[in-house]
């Protein structure tokens, strides 16, 4: 992230001595982040003709310009809260393909609720993972917080079942769904989710309060893809980005946003509980651009 | 696997192809196209500017303009090019002269390690008959020696592991403890740690020492960004690494990844992983994945599935049978199983040529629990109904839908593919052709 930076302010710097080259080498940097290569140009160029036509030449207004243009394309901060209901509980349903970080996130999230003082259920239906329940168990038991669990190989739509049945008789504020990873390409699997979406909807007379994909920030194009599938299967409400503790700049959330309305609403950056956020798209800019 | 390069490549070469020659302009063209399809394909920006500028030089030294064949002479190049930079033979496991040979694997989290510790060991016992042990060395992530544990004895692979928490004691006695026990070969399953966490990366560096092994295997996530080429350089670094075993490959990842390491550590990718399945696991051949990337298909690898899988004398009837137009649903039957035992239909259908604009095959749904309804409405055929599925009217329909616990519906969908796939293969082989002469080529 910070050779991003550093590159950027060189690239500013250029562009006071109007050099065309800046925006090709600007364009390589987003690229590099991860941006999707379309998107990058669809900014550069809106960017480009507004310095243009506006005669900027001040690197501090293009700086502003360039920023004010992906943070209006990643929306305002209201709209990247996580959604709750009056009725209770509210459902939470964590999905994603392999190895992202669901369950931690799912650890995560639990701990920011019940630091709430909320009360929180957890469902473990990844029951095909070998090892997948005693993960969850070993971060619930740490929480101080109850499960609901069946057999490995179970069907995980029984697990749901099970788990809103339990939170309406103890009065759960939030039940959140541990789904097992999967292949967007297998059709299989996806069919699964979409049963799992169907009992929650008749458990509980609605759909999850949110149908959160958990996107790896290393993942490089294949994000679109994998948001694509799942939001043609599921209607998800929003993303959360991981492994932001690393290198990768996530810029692929761009695409997520621009191309599917998909906001990002959470941030995890780290191996402890405390390490997650909501996601702020102005101190996103600001980081990627400073 | 790298179906969306080979998609861009395809729409690519079908516009020039219908050109036949190239102008200068149709050549720039082409570059910028593949410059987006890589970079979109997330192969490292600096590795695409590097293998265009191959590629435009030797264009123009081959004088591919003037040339009535450009279409063949740009893949060519780019095939060349592509297999160049992923190496051009197929790597191998080096063995230690005295065993056990001591393997260790290291990447970032959620790459698939652990399943991949699995896989590799799954490999090396079945493909070379070795006695193979793994190593628990996970001490961070709750239940992965749970999960290592599950796995290998699932496959009659013994386990080390321990309640302790220190990795470099662990991996040490794990490797002491089946030296004297006399297995072949030990893999040690380590913690994903970022590359840029330096007391981890010192802690794997400690490991490295301790036990001293004979290959490192950086695990890769096949659907890593522009950041593979750093993720590999840094633990290069850290601990030096013999290959690369690439992940997720099951996915729609257009791996580009895969494009980007080699060319920049110069370390072969040894093992790619291709399923959930333990034995969705093969040895990586760069020339079979640059001829997958330019759309022509994996062809090599599902010839070598089907010469292990299919019996040439029931094949050669099959032939005959379609010949004389004799196909029925006990061959069906046969087909459907000498198919299954090539692998998943998805992992079939991946390594077939696209057919280039075939949108059919694009959209196609493929997978195995689809073939359930229709072997359960075969298997409720009478042997005389499967031998002659023309005799089937209504009430056949009738019990066979109760028979199977589908619907006359699903019987009659069954029974229409069934005649479209007869007619298709038919076309397939060639022998449909002088039927709709010389109407077929305004098709």
């Amino acid at each position: 992230m910070q050779k991003l930076i550093k590159n950027i302010n060189y690239f500013i710097r250029k562009i006071k001595n109007n050099d065309q080259d800046v925006w090709d080498e600007l364009e390589e940097q987003m690229i590099l982040s991860d941006v999707n290569a379309s998107c990058a140009q669809k900014i550069i160029s809106d960017v480009q003709s507004e310095v243009y036509a506006r005669k900027i030449n001040e690197p501090e207004a293009v700086k502003t310009l360039l920023k004010q243009k992906i943070a209006a394309l990643l929306g305002n901060h209201q709209r990247h809260r996580l959604n709750t209901s009056e009725k209770k509980p509210t459902v939470y349903l964590l999905v994603g393909v392999n190895g992202v970080g669901k369950t931690s996130t799912l650890a995560k999230l639990a701990h920011m609720l019940q630091k709430k003082e909320k009360r929180v259920l957890i469902a473990a239906a990844d029951t095909y993972r070998a090892a997948a329940v005693e993960q969850l168990q070993a971060y619930a038991q740490r929480l101080g917080i109850d499960m609901v669990r069946h057999q490995r190989n179970s069907d995980p739509g029984a697990v749901v079942f099970d788990s809103i049945e339990k939170s309406m008789a103890k009065d759960i504020d939030f039940l959140l769904v541990d789904t097992a990873g999967r292949m967007q390409t297998s059709y299989n699997l996806m069919e699964e989710l979409k049963k799992i979406k169907r009992v929650v909807l008749k458990k509980t007379n609605k759909v999850p309060d949110e149908t959160l994909l958990v996107v790896d920030s290393t993942t490089g194009q294949n994000a679109i893809f994998q948001a694509t599938t799942f939001h043609k299967a599921l209607d998800l409400t929003g993303v959360v980005l991981t492994k932001t503790d690393g290198t990768s700049k996530g810029g692929i959330i761009l695409s997520l946003q621009d191309e599917l309305g998909l906001p990002v609403k959470m941030v995890t950056y780290g191996e402890k509980l405390e390490h997650i956020a909501y996601f702020d798209p102005v101190k996103y800019v600001d980081m990627l651009i400073n | 696997m790298f179906d969306f390069l080979s998609a861009k490549f395809e729409d690519l070469f079908y516009k020039i192809k219908n050109k036949g020659k190239l102008s200068p302009k149709d050549l720039d063209q082409a570059f910028r196209e593949i410059k987006l399809a890589l970079l979109e394909a997330d192969v490292n920006f600096k590795v695409v500017k590097d293998l265009l500028e191959k590629i435009k030089q030797k264009a123009v030294g081959d004088r591919i303009t003037e040339s009535l064949t450009p279409y063949q002479q740009v893949v060519k190049i780019v095939n060349d090019e592509i297999t160049r930079i992923l190496g051009s033979s197929t790597a191998k496991v080096n063995l230690a002269a005295k065993p056990p040979t001591v393997i260790m694997m290291v990447g970032l989290q959620g790459t698939g390690k652990t399943s991949a510790v699995v896989k590799l060991a799954n490999y090396l016992k079945n493909e070379k008959n070795k006695t193979v042990s793994v190593v628990a060395a996970d001490t961070y992530r709750p239940a992965a020696v749970d999960q290592l544990k599950d796995m290998s004895e699932a496959i009659g692979v013994q386990v080390y592991w321990e309640k302790t928490k220190d990795p470099v004691q662990i991996s040490k006695r794990g490797v002491q403890k089946f030296r004297k026990q006399g297995s072949d070969l030990v893999i040690i399953d380590t913690a994903g740690r970022l590359h840029i966490d330096k007391p981890m990366m010192q802690e794997i560096a400690s490991i490295k020492k301790s036990v001293n092994p004979h290959q490192v295997f950086l695990v890769l996530d096949a659907m890593t960004g522009q950041e593979a080429v750093n993720i590999a350089q840094t633990f290069n670094a850290q601990v030096e690494f013999d290959g690369i075993i690439l992940t997720k490959l099951d996915s729609d990842t257009r791996g580009g990844a895969a494009l980007s390491v080699y060319y920049v550590v110069r370390k072969p990718i040894k093992f790619i992983s291709t399923g959930e399945k333990i034995s969705d696991f093969a040895l990586f051949h760069p020339d079979r994945i640059a001829s997958r990337i330019l759309g022509m298909g994996d062809l090599l690898t599902l010839v070598e599935n089907a010469e292990k899988t299919i019996d040439e004398e029931k094949a050669k009837k099959f032939e005959q049978r379609i010949r004389k137009n004799e196909l029925n649903f006990e061959d069906f039957v046969e087909q459907i199983k000498s198919l299954k035992k090539m692998g998943s239909l998805q992992q079939v259908f991946s390594m077939l040529p696209k057919a280039g604009k075939n949108k059919m095959l694009k959209d196609i749904n493929v997978d195995d629990s689809q073939l359930k309804p229709v072997e359960a409405i075969i298997g409720s055929m009478t042997k005389e109904e499967r031998r002659k599925p023309h005799i089937i009217n209504g009430s056949r329909k009738k019990r066979i839908a109760r028979g199977s616990g589908t619907s006359v519906a699903a019987v009659n969908k069954l029974l229409k593919q069934f005649s479209n796939t007869k007619k298709m293969l038919r076309q397939f082989s060639g022998m449909d052709q002088e039927a709709d002469f010389p109407f077929h080529k305004m098709k």
